[in-house]
């Protein structure tokens, strides 16, 4: 059962990604990005992060992806045209990424033999509850600090977006 | 006995006429230059009487100068007999030719500047000469060297003279040279410099390392003493004033190259090859100075040659075992020399500048003091019995002629040429009609009185101060008797010089110009004084300046030092200029950067993990 | 079957980190880049939640939550700015933005 979930969400995913990556208009990239969102939810859930996977959909795909169709939309960005001018990118882009992953995966291997299993309900920790309370004794100061930031975040955005609109 | 105000009263005497002499009166300066030599002289003498009888030297240790490791050297003055003749002829020499100098340096600017240097230059032939140790004797040594420099340059405003200057101090140099690895190996050798610690540890070294030390000193006596082949600089030091010719070039500064072989005796003697060197060199040099001498005009030059020849006899009369007769004719040649040179300087006073002997004649009856005075000289230099210069010069012969033969004769033909020369330049100076334009007056007592006691000391030195006896604990005397022929002979020598001078320049002064006509080829050669000084300066000097221009300057301190400096900052602008081309801009580079950073990252991970 | 390897989701992660990184270097629409970092984003995540797993401890979440927050911040502003340049500029080519040049 888990591991047919999994391969449904992963390749959802993984088909999601490509589909970011390769899209030509952003608005395509954006609701690609909310699938792969969605479907990260789902392996989260499987993971036992129940916590992550609502704030997941609910933050990350219900806000912030709605934030971006809101720009996408204002700026009425079509497709992407133009050359690029850096050649070098393109050049080394493919070499590098085929590197890292190849890398990766050959870590990942060596470190994690396949002996550990991922299983539905193993793990417990992933609670409300739990997060609730790492965050808020453990984690305290930090959790101060990201909401200074957040503060500070929302008066940067709108005085930068001010400016345009006031004139 | 408080050795060390000997030279201190002439360093005072330096400072206070070097400080406060620029403003101040004559009579202050006088009074600072002479009394400080006098008084040296007077402490002296006090030192000498109270000392007694100096057949074992009298130390005086101050304070320790130099220890590191086992090398002790001492601030230490010494007085032995040796010293003590040195210390009579500097101060009292020095102290004549100091009174001397304030009637010449009369009309002269920088009259300050002269006689605090000449003090100087008495603190440091002093120190020279008390020292304990090779090196004080070391520090005298550099000290006159740069007194000598500084006074020959005196008017330095005339390019000859500084030349002359930078002449005589390079080449002194090259002397001071050899001293230097001298003394080094003295310390490998003997473990100290000290003369006591020194010589009578000579007997157990090697020959070979002895003749070395004494090869290396004799290149440094060579330089300060003016001998072949570094003669050179001796001639042009006339560029000088009349009393620093006196002084330093004919009694004390380059007879310290003679005191210096004196004093290493002991090395000398347990070295027969570096001593049979010292009288070949002396021999020679002897000759081939009095052959120059014959034909040169300027009446300073000719005194000049005459010095380095008179050096050449001490030279050779220490080489031949007779250490004691180079040093009697080192007292001599103190006075009769000096005598020379003051009266030339006298003449040249009294002619308002003139050096020339063609310009001259007749002068006998216009200045008859100078005359007299140095007709004195003249037949005590020519060797004619019983003035000063026939007792050393005939101690020399005598021991040459021990030794070996030829160089007997060759000195006695020396002997012959000195007296030509020497009156030579007396009978075209002071006999004959005047050939020039000035108007000669005598010179004012201050000048004629020291010459009248020079004179007197030439006439009776010899017979007065019985030098070699006086040494003759440091410097036993030799036990062959005296043979009457080879006296007679040198004494014969001398009279025919004299005889033959007269010949040319009084009787028949048309003969000089006919042998000159005849053997016009020789005597260009020795009048220009065989081209020695063309040939170094093609040899040695033309080479060095330009290795140094273009090797030294353009090639190593230009390319390779400036180049390597500027190459620092041009290669940092141009790595910058490279590393500059990273910042493109694009930020999809930037980001290409970080993910190649992260993959070597990554690698280097894994590879330090041991994950291969 | 009973579960999967912990293996796999890494190697997705890494997968979805890759893309993300692609996106970043291939495409030229600045908010396409925008929204490939977020995918990187969300692989590292994934990563986090991962090992809060295999740790069987909580922190690894926590991490994941506030790398949420940060990501939310993140985007706010850079939209703002995105907005700014497009304004001032005209264009939404990665490659025009340049004046940072040498």
């Amino acid at each position: 059962m888990d591991a047919i979930l999994f391969l449904i969400f992963a390749v959802i995913a993984v088909v999601c990604g490509i589909n970011v990556v390769v899209q030509s208009h952003p608005i395509s990239s954006a609701i690609s990005l909310i699938g792969v969102m969605g479907s990260l939810a789902v392996l989260y859930l499987l993971l036992g992060a129940e916590f992550l996977a609502a704030a997941q959909v609910i933050v990350y795909a219900g806000a912030i992806m709605v934030l971006f169709v809101f720009v996408i939309m204002l700026l009425n960005a079509g497709g992407e045209t133009g050359r690029g001018r850096s050649f070098l990118a393109q050049l080394l882009g493919a070499p590098v990424l085929i590197a890292f992953l190849g890398l990766m995966a050959f870590f990942v291997q060596r470190l994690f033999p396949g002996t550990e299993m991922v299983q539905f309900g193993a793990f417990h920790g992933g609670t409300a509850q739990a997060v609730g309370r790492a965050l808020f004794t453990q984690f305290l100061l930090p959790f101060e600090v990201i909401s200074v930031l957040i503060l500070i975040a929302v008066l940067g955005a709108i005085v930068l977006a001010r400016k345009e609109f006031d004139r | 006995m408080q050795l060390w105000l000997i030279p201190v009263f002439p360093l005072a005497g330096f400072l206070l006429n070097g400080i406060f002499g620029r403003r101040a009166s004559k009579a202050f300066i006088n009074t600072i230059a002479i009394g400080s030599v006098l008084l040296s002289f007077a402490w002296v003498l006090k030192t000498l009487l109270g000392l007694g009888d100096l057949t074992t030297p009298h130390i005086e240790r101050y304070f320790t100068w130099i220890q590191s490791g086992s090398l002790h050297i001492g601030f230490d003055l010494a007085v032995d007999r040796l010293t003590a003749v040195m210390l009579l002829v500097v101060t009292g020499i020095g102290s004549i030719i100091h009174i001397y100098a304030i009637g010449y340096m009369a009309h002269e600017g920088g009259y300050y500047r002269f006689f605090s240097y000449m003090n100087l230059f008495m603190f440091f032939m002093l120190t020279l000469v008390l020292g304990a140790n090779y090196l004080i004797l070391f520090v005298g040594w550099e000290g006159v060297g740069l007194c000598s420099y500084l006074l020959i340059g005196f008017y330095f405003t005339k390019k000859f003279a500084t030349d002359a200057g930078n002449k005589a101090f390079i080449v002194n140099r090259i002397g001071d040279f050899g001293f230097s690895l001298a003394m080094f190996l003295i310390v490998v050798q003997f473990g100290s410099l000290d003369f006591g610690t020194v010589f009578p540890a000579v007997p157990g070294k090697s020959e070979a390392a002895l003749t070395t030390i004494a090869f290396l000193l004799l290149v440094g006596a060579c330089g300060k003493s003016a001998q072949l082949p570094l003669y050179v600089w001796l001639p042009d030091a006339m560029a000088g004033p009349t009393p620093v010719s006196a002084l330093i070039h004919a009694a004390t500064m380059v007879t310290a190259g003679v005191y210096m072989v004196a004093r290493s005796a002991a090395i000398y003697t347990h070295a027969p090859a570096a001593m049979e060197a010292v009288a070949i060199i002396g021999v020679a040099t002897a000759f081939f100075a009095a052959t120059i001498g014959l034909a040169q005009n300027d009446i300073k030059k000719v005194f000049a040659y005459s010095t380095v020849s008179q050096l050449g006899y001490m030279f050779l009369g220490a080489g031949c075992g007779a250490f004691s007769a180079g040093i009697y004719h080192l007292v001599t040649h103190a006075f009769f020399k000096a005598l020379l040179f003051l009266g030339a300087g006298s003449v040249i006073h009294a002619l308002g500048g003139e050096q020339d002997l063609r310009n001259m004649g007749g002068l006998r009856h216009k200045i008859p003091w100078t005359f007299w005075t140095m007709m004195c000289a003249g037949v005590a230099i020519a060797g004619v019995p019983p003035f000063a210069g026939f007792y050393s010069k005939d101690e020399i012969l005598m021991a040459a002629n021990h030794h070996a033969p030829w160089m007997y004769w060759v000195g006695v033909i020396t002997a012959g040429m000195t007296a030509f020369y020497v009156f030579r330049a007396m009978f075209l100076a002071f006999f004959g009609k005047y050939r020039g334009e000035a108007h000669p007056h005598e010179s004012p007592a201050v000048m004629t009185l020291p010459l009248a006691a020079l004179a007197l000391l030439s006439l009776g030195g010899g017979y007065i101060f019985k030098v070699p006896e006086f040494l003759a604990p440091l410097f036993p005397l030799a036990e062959e008797g005296h043979d009457l022929g080879p006296v007679l002979i040198s004494v014969a020598a001398g009279l025919l010089g004299i005889g033959l001078a007269y010949l040319f320049y009084v009787a028949r002064p048309e003969l000089p110009d006919a042998l000159v006509a005849r053997i016009g080829g020789l005597y260009q050669l020795v009048y220009n004084k065989y081209f020695v000084d063309e040939v170094y300066g093609a040899v040695v000097v033309n080479p060095v300046v330009s290795g140094s221009r273009e090797v030294l300057w353009k090639g190593v301190d230009v390319a390779v030092i400036d180049g390597a400096v500027n190459g620092v900052g041009s290669s940092a602008r141009g790595i910058g200029g490279v590393l500059k081309l990273l910042q493109s801009g694009y930020i999809r580079s930037y980001a290409l950067w970080v993910a190649l950073g992260s993959v070597l990252l990554l690698i280097v991970m894994g590879v330090a993990g041991g994950l291969r | 079957m009973t579960g999967v390897p912990i293996s796999w989701y890494l190697i997705l992660s890494a997968v979805l980190f890759s893309l993300g990184v692609a996106g970043f270097l291939f495409r030229r629409n600045i908010i396409t880049v925008f929204m490939c970092i977020e995918l990187m984003l969300n692989g590292v995540n994934l990563s986090f939640i991962t090992f809060s797993y295999h740790l069987k401890h909580v922190n690894g979440q926590i991490y994941s939550f506030f790398v949420m927050v940060v990501a939310a911040a993140e985007a706010a502003v850079g939209l703002a700015i995105i907005l700014t340049v497009y304004k001032s500029r005209g264009t939404l080519n990665i490659d025009d933005v340049s004046s940072m040049k040498n």
